[in-house]
């Protein structure tokens, strides 16, 4: 299931439909950076609210994520990881360590509103 | 095959997907809470995973088994792999020999209740874990 990414002004949105497969998360990683460059995009977020589990291989590609938007000179935010996701993930071990995230979509985009007034 | 068991073979990424939305459902029917059945599906991400990086084929057998007054969900992974050569150093946190995953097993063993590892080079491993309804 491919990842629909939206065009919102200087922000990205990619919203997680359902559970993806890991060619599904190696595909959205390629076409967020594509598009980032395309659009001269200043940030990213990623919904993961519909995400049912995150594990080792999901983690890993967020961190790629936003490893490589960085590289960009873009910013990468994760919004709405559930809490039964974020308790499963602290037991398996697993951090977002360097990733900024935030509660939902509204949060992400206010964090990211902030951060570009003070870069302005 | 009874009704109280689920078996998924393991072929490729998009059967780690249909393992662990079976084994949420399973969970979820056996009345376990929307978190450990999280907890389950976590698990059974990172056991069918595993038979993927390593050993290419496998099973995920999902199973209702009854204790001493409570009720739980095994889950057996097994593959004819080339099995791990060294399990305690495959039970410890940061260990992979795939260079990517490295958290998959001790991880495993956090999430479940039960965890019992067989694994014999060049033969292949099998992984079983439990948890128990609250």
């Amino acid at each position: 299931m491919e990842v629909p990414i939206l065009k919102q002004g200087a922000v990205l949105i990619a919203t997680f439909q359902a559970a993806l497969s890991d060619a599904d998360l190696n595909q959205l990683r390629m076409g967020l950076v594509q598009q980032v460059v395309r659009f001269r995009s200043r940030a990213v977020i990623v919904d993961v609210t519909a995400m049912d589990v995150m594990d080792s291989f999901a983690s890993r590609t967020l961190r790629e994520i936003a490893h490589m938007i960085r590289l960009r000179g873009a910013e990468t935010v994760i919004v709405g990881i559930q809490p039964e996701v974020a308790f499963a993930m602290v037991q398996l071990g697993l951090t977002l360590e360097g990733v900024a995230t935030a509660l939902d979509l509204e949060e992400g985009l206010a964090y990211l509103n902030e951060k570009f007034k003070t870069t302005n | 095959m009874s009704v109280g068991e689920i078996r998924v073979a393991i072929n490729s990424d998009q059967d780690i997907v249909s393992a662990r939305q079976k084994g949420r459902l399973m969970a979820t029917e056996l009345g376990f809470s929307t978190g450990d059945a999280t907890l389950i599906a976590t698990a059974i991400s990172e056991l069918a995973r595993n038979i993927v990086s390593y050993a290419h084929h496998g099973q995920v057998t999902l199973r209702m088994v009854n204790g001493l007054n409570r009720q739980g969900i095994s889950v057996i992974a097994t593959d004819d792999g080339p099995g791990i050569p060294d399990i305690r150093q495959a039970l410890r946190d940061g260990f992979s020999t795939s260079g990517s995953l490295g958290l998959g097993l001790p991880g495993v063993r956090r999430l479940m209740d039960e965890f019992e590892i067989n694994s014999q080079p060049g033969k292949g491993t099998t992984v079983a874990v439990k948890k128990w309804r609250q």
